[in-house]
């Protein structure tokens, strides 16, 4: 225990309701531990705005969705009116209801920047793995929030796009149709599934989010933040032991924060008070049908921040799967014939890859195409069916973000001193992002599909092929200290 | 650099093609919804009176009290007086007496209710619900092969009759076969125009006007507190503008110790 102290005779009495304090919590040390010493770079710029947005977009959500959970009924029969009496008759009900609907589609857009960020920056690299460790189950459960909660208004999107998710469960092979049932509680969604949904949209996962928002800052605070140059600022330290690179982040980043907001808050109240639906992408349009089990709607769509995955769900077709059977079959005769580990490995790539063909249908479809029709359909070479695949595509995309701090084998961390060609891939993967992300809100079409396969491919392509790519190239000399110009 | 180039431009080009297939789908193109309606009360309590006359007697409003009609500037009194048919009570929502067993007999489903009619009705690159509901209610036409005798461009093979029709009166529409060009077996109808029957109440373009204000108060409806809410925000960006400037100088003041 640390010593207890006395405050002065001619202290004020806030100093001394403090040091009482301080005697039996240590509201002074965390003070300066997490803000007025902890040092961060100098140099950050616009990117690393977006962690401070993410937190005060979570905060707002909670409050906001305290006061929901005050009017809405989680009762099928009773969830569609309760939201349009919250609309209607509750005074600033709307206000609410839109910081909350437009809340979500925000949280993504701070949240997809601020891990955009640390793609560009190389934020994810050691020491920092933990950290984006965190970071990505956030994304998870920022997921799981956004698709319990967008049950709650008992629309027709709500119910058709729920109905879809939870459908893909039952592809898991064994025990998909009763994971489905469970998730549903249900052999539909219904009554039982919003009343589950709710419970894990206000409290399960919030109370997981909030846990993980607390290990993400304890983490980043151990380690310290990383920088737009990628130098360790904690290798230069002055004699008085702080990096020399290193600012307070209080006041220095709480009044530049504090700017932030306020940006931030101009365009997220433009949207909220003259375009809450934002085109049918926020609120689409569908929704303000009541959930009708009998009538499915012609055009499912998820919301916006969901359909760069959903995109990939729906150009796994047989035919990709055909693609990537022979992808991994390649792979394997490169790895056998290229890399020479010896007679053993080799023996094992070639068993893997093909146990991998059969159960991505490869042999199947090969069987059949060579006219073998009954050979391919016996229950040992048709594989799994692609709706399956499709369904680990998607989770998998979310997945493999945890592994980045090792795919990401490059000699810097920074996007500054990588070659211009890195750059370019960079470019690449965020346009086919856009472009699976369009797509998967548009009904589907040939040309579409083709171009969401590619995109797949893009994706994986390009964090699966990270530990070799990112190697490769003329790197330009990392500098000692932050480059900083004084504004 | 130059082939990547080239494959970004072919991928753009495939997906603008694909935008331009999907748009061309579906019933004819929305006419506008005249916008600046939504800011003439007494046009938006003429549409609430139509609303009253002629589509409450099917359809409700369920989730719409009667004394939210103050917002358009009518007295409680008026509303009472003018407006209340199915109920005492001016604090209840707009109930329907309709048996739906016998609605669904007559018009083949339960009529929607029209609350937020105008929002559902919205589609991203056709037009805001308002245009469709403006468009909708104004291509009634006769047609003999349907069980009410009425059918709608925008909506082909609709369940409700034209309930608007003392309105607008009566009248046909003529088709011609059109060849496909692309296969010579097949052709399609195409709509060519409107044939008169019989006049209604009001001229073309009164019905037309009509037609707008009820419109309106279905928009209106769809969200009551979308003047305020428009209100409030010029406000609160006024208030958020001038606090951003605030907080930009004090970022400033203190960064520039940072050296």
């Amino acid at each position: 225990m640390a010593d207890f102290k006395v405050a002065s005779t001619d202290a004020t009495l806030a100093e001394k309701l403090l040091t009482w304090v301080d005697n039996r919590f240590p509201a002074t040390k965390l003070f300066k531990e997490h803000m007025s010493e902890y040092y961060a770079p100098k140099n950050f710029n616009i990117w690393y705005v977006f962690g401070s947005l993410a937190l005060l977009v979570l905060v707002m959500q909670i409050v906001t969705g305290i006061f929901l959970t005050m009017h809405y009924k989680p009762d099928s029969a009773l969830a569609f009116a309760s939201v349009e009496y919250i609309m209607r008759d509750v005074p600033w009900g709307w206000l609410i209801r839109y910081l909350h609907s437009t809340g979500a589609s925000a949280f993504f857009v701070v949240v997809y920047l601020h891990m955009f960020r640390s793609l560009l920056y190389g934020s994810h690299r050691k020491p920092r793995e933990l950290l984006w460790i965190f970071g990505c189950a956030i994304f998870l459960c920022l997921m799981a929030e956004a698709f319990t909660g967008y049950l709650l208004p008992w629309g027709q999107m709500s119910y058709w796009g729920a109905q879809v998710i939870v459908n893909l469960f039952a592809a898991v092979p064994l025990v998909g149709p009763d994971l489905a049932l469970l998730i549903r509680g249900d052999y539909v969604v219904g009554d039982a599934t919003l009343n589950r949904f709710f419970a894990f949209h206000v409290i399960a996962v919030p109370l997981a989010l909030v846990g993980l928002v607390a290990a993400h800052i304890i983490a980043l605070h151990e380690v310290g933040s990383n920088n737009p140059d990628g130098v360790e600022i904690k290798a230069k330290t002055g004699s008085d032991g702080r990096p020399l690179d290193g600012i307070p982040f209080h006041p220095y980043y709480t009044v530049h924060d504090i700017y932030a907001v306020s940006v931030f808050l101009v365009i997220f109240c433009a949207i909220v008070f003259f375009a809450p639906e934002f085109g049918g992408y926020f609120l689409e349009y569908n929704n303000f049908i009541p959930a009708d089990p009998l009538q499915t709607p012609l055009h499912i769509a998820p919301v916006w921040y969901f359909t760069p995955y959903y995109s990939m769900l729906r150009a796994t077709t047989d035919q990709m799967m055909t693609v990537l059977s022979g992808l991994v079959g390649l792979a394997a005769v490169l790895a056998i014939f290229k890399a020479r580990l010896g007679s053993a490995a080799n023996l094992f790539i070639a068993a893997a890859a093909g146990l991998l063909i059969v159960l991505f249908g490869g042999a199947k479809t090969l069987l059949s195409s060579l006219g073998l029709v009954g050979l391919a359909q016996s229950w040992l070479l048709a594989g799994f069916e692609a709706k399956f695949w499709g369904v680990v595509i998607m989770g998998a995309a979310v997945l493999i973000l945890f592994f980045l701090p090792w795919l990401d084998q490059c000699p810097v961390k920074s996007i500054r001193y990588r070659p211009g060609w890195h750059k370019s891939l960079y470019a690449v993967f965020v346009f086919f992002f856009f472009a699976l992300g369009y797509l998967g809100s548009q009904p589907p079409s040939e040309p579409g599909n083709y171009v969401s396969q590619v995109g797949t491919l893009v994706y994986f392509g390009f964090f699966l092929l990270m530990p070799w790519w990112s190697r490769l190239g003329r790197f330009a000399p990392v500098p000692e200290r932050v480059t900083f110009a004084a504004h | 650099m130059k082939r990547f180039f080239d494959a970004t431009l072919l991928i753009l080009a495939s997906l603008g093609f694909a935008a331009t297939v999907w748009a061309s789908e579906g019933g004819i193109a929305w006419d506008r919804f005249p916008k600046e309606r939504m800011t003439n009360v007494a046009a938006l309590q003429n549409g609430a009176q139509l609303f009253v006359n002629y589509c409450l007697n099917c359809h409700s409003a369920g989730y719409m009290r009667f004394n939210r009609l103050r917002d358009l500037g009518l007295s409680e009194d008026q509303i009472k007086k003018n407006l209340l048919f199915t109920t005492e009570k001016v604090g209840e929502t707009m109930k329907v007496a309709i048996d739906p067993k016998q609605a669904k007999e007559w018009f083949g489903a339960l009529p929607p209710d029209l609350t937020v009619i105008a929002r559902s009705r919205a589609d991203i690159g056709k037009g805001s619900g308002a245009d469709y509901l403006y468009t909708y209610l104004r291509s009634y036409y006769r047609d003999p092969e349907k069980a009410t005798g009425w059918n709608n461009l925008v909506f082909p093979n609709v369940g409700m009759p034209h309930a608007l029709w003392e309105l607008q009166g009566q009248r046909g529409a003529r088709f011609t076969d059109v060849k496909d060009a692309h296969d010579a077996s097949k052709s399609e109808l195409r709509f060519d125009a409107y044939v008169p029957i019989a006049a209604g109440k009001l001229s073309a373009h009164d019905y037309d006007e009509a037609v707008a204000d009820l419109v309106a108060y279905l928009q209106w409806m769809g969200e009551p507190a979308q003047g305020q809410r428009v209100r409030v925000g010029v406000w609160v960006l006024i208030y958020l503008g001038l606090f951003t400037v605030i907080a930009w100088r004090l970022n400033a003041s203190y960064w520039k110790d940072v050296k």
